[in-house]
């Protein structure tokens, strides 16, 4: 079947969405970007051919089975074994990496450590995965990073290999492990070994992911954008500027939008669209970077959280203190007086997010104010402490109105992208003659 | 409508180099290689600014004009602002000044080299016609402060309603008379000769016509000019050293002779990496270009077969297509009514009623503002004037932001970006206005 792909190739993660032949969202794929850009848009797309896999098994199920709620009850244990056999696999890989970069006079102490702990690591690997466990992050280099450190810290204590070893190997090795395609994004082998480990699996569901990983998904048409557009191996009428897909994502999951805010990693926009989602006037930050989403980046690393930590924490405010600059450099230095001067940390963080929004503002007022409907796209959408003060901002500055937040806020960017993409498809001539790529190379990890 | 472009066919094509261009480098490379000989030649010079300037009646005075503004926009297209950036703020001027002011003292403590080369001789006169510019004032009070010469400065009333009155008029003249006049004589050593001021300006109404013809061939598609970074070399002679004079002249005639050859041949205008084969979009520019990364800056609108055809940039030194003329037979007055007519002395109605009007006249898909971290002069209101020209065309404004010549300022990534998410937007406006 065809369908067509966006990739918003931001500076801090890539997402990809994969639409099908009737513009319906099929699936959504995300992974840290990385200095190969490459291999990042391989990764986030095949995530998103898995995830439209998944929605093809699932309305395969709902098509065959009447008990359909049971079927997406199982479908979601697949999906939790899927991610844990992907993970496995990355570990593998992670494994022969680090025995790859030992191979040249280390000592066999050290050889020793290392195995242990990824012997560790792969034991932890159910426990990680299964229904209802929280994960800090999604991407590998997260999730196996932070295991490992902590097993590395047990080690060193009594092991005479020192902790500073364990972690330069890993280092070294995780640059390597997320820099090759690798083979986590094969949908029929880690469906078909999730498939097995599920008891009582029912036949509907085993012949659904049967079919599905016959499915061939040929790419009619990708579009990209986002921060490292300009590095996809795209034709140029295949890229688009954030802002005219941010705007008409945003319109896609909110037809009444009329202004939208988006606070990616490196730079914020404000963007207004028409009835038809067609941006008619927009402003970006200039060079400077101040109050992006790099900045609460900078603000986790200095707290030692992780970033999705923050907002939560600066929920629990009572006392908001008032900071005044938004320099991304400065973050650090200025957390760190507000600290010895002390102040609370989720009273700093409170007004960490506020000054966020407030040169946010300043954007919206430049490209001509807020509209009702008003909706915030991008990671910074997720963080509950920024959304509570572009609301209350937002209310003092411009009055009541409708403040539209997608769970999927994200992939705003790739779905726009992936409408223009679309919009090619159909623009070229009768769907079913387009020149279509099959996602059997990307299923391996290779975009098409 | 537009004919539909294939977006894979290259916008520019080969490089080619007209004679105006060479002939306009041999004229500025003269000027500067005679200012260079004052001290031994006894030649004496006025240091003076692009908007309002008294070219015809310094020369009638036999007076060199010197432009430091002119000197700094060169400075940082020979890649030398930076360090002489770096001299002023050494010296403790705030990196939020006016670069213009820090190039060109900068320039002057590393020697006063020219952009030829050549060491600049010192001022025998400040000449400040005030028009819009307030740094204006202080950049030649630290001057004074460094060269101990006198400054003449003739105030020009500010075009609040967007009209020139006769009391205006006659304020200007008296200054001219009473302030100016002696102040040239005495530094000259030269009585003032209204003859042969009358001759010159002459001269500048002919080059005049000509230079506004040029601009106005932007009106053609697809246009055989560039009318903001082909513009300004074109307004090179006649805004700095030459109205006024026979060269102006024969520059001009040679220039229009040659757009006028383009525009008949449907040629693109021409840039320094080549000619724009393929016009994508027409825009209408507000605000001075970026100086440091000229020739990277307009190569990100020649790539993408943007044309800019009409500026207002090109109009600090004068605005000529309204119709006005130096007119010989009024000197003083018409003198009096350039200075309080040029860009940078008209309100803020009289520029959105101007953008407007070019964005109709000319046909643009659009306005874009660039707007100059370190002029606040130029920025002030920029954004007012983007909605107000938005509101009354209907064309989509866009809006970038870089300096004059602190390269610091300048973010190449930032601003393509920015520019071709405008170009998109037009691009998908337009497509849709299809359906």
């Amino acid at each position: 079947m065809k369908c067509c792909v966006g990739i918003d190739l931001g500076s801090t993660t890539t997402k990809a969405v994969i639409l099908a032949e009737s513009g319906a969202i099929l699936g959504r794929g995300i992974t840290n970007s990385r200095s190969n850009y490459k291999i990042a848009c391989d990764v986030a797309l095949s995530e998103g051919l898995i995830g439209a896999r998944f929605a093809l098994v699932a309305s395969a199920l709902e098509g065959s089975d009447p008990a359909a709620g049971s079927g997406r009850a199982l479908l979601a244990e697949l999906e939790h074994g899927l991610r844990e056999q992907q993970y496995r696999s990355q570990l593998r890989v992670l494994s022969e990496v680090m025995h790859r970069f030992m191979a040249e006079g280390d000592s066999d102490a050290l050889r020793e450590v290392v195995g242990e702990i990824l012997a560790a690591m792969e034991r932890g690997a159910a426990e990680l995965f299964r229904s209802g466990a929280s994960r800090k992050s999604d991407f590998f280099r997260d999730l196996a990073g932070s295991i490992y450190l902590r097993l590395a810290e047990e080690a060193a204590k009594t092991s005479p290999v020192g902790f500073d070893r364990l972690v330069g190997l890993f280092d070294k090795a995780i640059l390597d492990v997320e820099n090759r395609p690798t083979d986590a994004g094969n949908f029929g082998r880690h469906a078909r070994a999730a498939l097995s480990r599920l008891p009582e699996a029912p036949a509907a569901l085993t012949r659904a992911v049967e079919e599905v990983a016959e499915v061939t998904l040929d790419l009619a048409c990708t579009v990209g954008t986002g921060y490292g557009r300009a590095t996809l191996p795209f034709p140029k009428e295949q890229i688009r500027s954030e802002i005219l897909c941010h705007g008409l994502g945003a319109h896609a999951m909110f037809p009444g939008t009329r202004t939208v805010l988006d606070i990616g990693g490196q730079d914020t926009k404000a963007i207004q669209v028409d009835a038809e989602g067609i941006v008619i006037s927009f402003q970006m930050n200039d060079r400077c970077a101040a109050g992006c989403g790099r900045y609460l980046g900078y603000i986790a690393d200095e707290m030692n959280l992780g970033v999705q930590e923050l907002g939560p924490m600066a929920c629990r405010s009572s006392r908001p203190v008032r900071i005044n600059s938004t320099c991304t450099v400065f973050a650090g230095a200025e957390l760190r007086e507000r600290l010895s001067l002390g102040e609370k940390r989720e009273d700093i963080l409170a007004g960490l997010h506020r000054a966020i929004i407030l040169r946010a503002l300043s954007l919206l007022a430049r490209s001509g104010g807020v509209s009702d409907e008003f909706t915030f796209t991008g990671g910074v959408a997720k963080n509950p402490a920024a959304v509570r003060a572009l609301r209350g901002l937002i209310i003092d500055n411009y009055g009541e109105m409708t403040l539209n937040i997608s769970p999927d806020s994200i992939y705003t960017g790739a779905l726009g992208a992936a409408l223009f993409a679309r919009r090619e498809w159909l623009r070229r001539g009768s769907p079913g003659s387009g020149e279509a790529t099959s996602d059997r190379g990307a299923e391996g990890g290779r975009a098409a | 409508m537009p004919t539909p472009i294939d977006p894979k066919a290259p916008a520019v094509s080969a490089v080619c180099k007209e004679d105006s261009q060479l002939r306009q480098k041999r004229m500025i490379a003269e000027h500067y290689h005679r200012l260079a000989g004052c001290p031994g030649s006894g030649e004496k010079n006025a240091y003076t600014f692009v908007p309002g300037n008294l070219t015809e009646l310094l020369r009638s005075f036999d007076l060199l004009p010197v432009l430091p503004e002119i000197n700094a926009l060169q400075s940082a297209m020979r890649g030398k602002s930076r360090e002489y950036i770096a001299v002023a703020e050494k010296l403790g001027h705030s990196e939020d000044v006016c670069t213009y002011v820090k190039c060109d003292l900068g320039m002057m403590k590393s020697g006063n080299v020219g952009p030829t080369g050549e060491r600049l001789p010192d001022p025998d006169l400040l000449l400040l016609s005030y028009t819009g510019c307030f740094t204006f004032m202080k950049w030649f009070e630290i001057l004074k402060e460094e060269y101990s010469c006198p400054v003449a400065m003739l105030h020009v009333p500010y075009q609040a309603d967007g009209v020139v009155t006769e009391e205006m008029r006659r304020y200007v003249v008296a200054q001219l008379k009473e302030k100016i006049i002696p102040a040239l004589e005495s530094v000259s050593g030269r009585r003032y000769d209204e003859d042969r001021l009358r001759e010159m300006l002459a001269l500048s109404a002919r080059a005049e016509d000509d230079l506004v013809a040029v601009l106005e061939s932007a009106k053609h598609r697809p246009s055989p000019i560039d009318a903001y970074f082909g513009g300004v070399y074109y307004i090179g002679p006649i805004f700095t050293a030459f109205r006024g004079t026979p060269e102006a002249v024969d520059y001009y005639r040679t220039l229009r002779e040659e757009v006028e050859e383009r525009k008949r041949l449907n040629l693109g205008p021409v840039t320094p990496d080549g000619a724009v084969d393929r016009e994508r979009f027409r825009l209408v520019v507000e605000g001075p270009p970026n100086w440091t990364s000229f020739r990277e800056f307009w190569k990100m609108f020649a790539d993408e077969g943007a044309v800019v055809v009409a500026s207002t940039y090109t109009k600090v030194g004068g605005v000529y297509d309204t119709g006005f003329r130096h007119d010989p037979s009024r000197p003083l007055e018409t003198l009096a009514d350039y200075c309080m007519g040029c860009y940078t002395n008209l309100s803020l109605p009289s520029r959105v009623d101007m953008l407007s009007r070019y964005v109709k006249d000319y046909d643009a898909d659009g306005l874009l503002v660039n707007s100059i971290k370190s002029c606040n002069s130029f920025s002030a209101g920029q954004l007012m004037i983007l909605r107000e020209v938005e509101k009354r065309t209907g064309r989509p404004g866009g809006f970038i932001e870089s300096d004059l010549v602190d390269p610091r300022y300048f973010s190449a990534a930032n601003i393509k970006n920015r520019l071709e998410s405008y170009f998109q937007m037009i691009e998908q406006k337009r497509m849709h206005a299809v359906h």
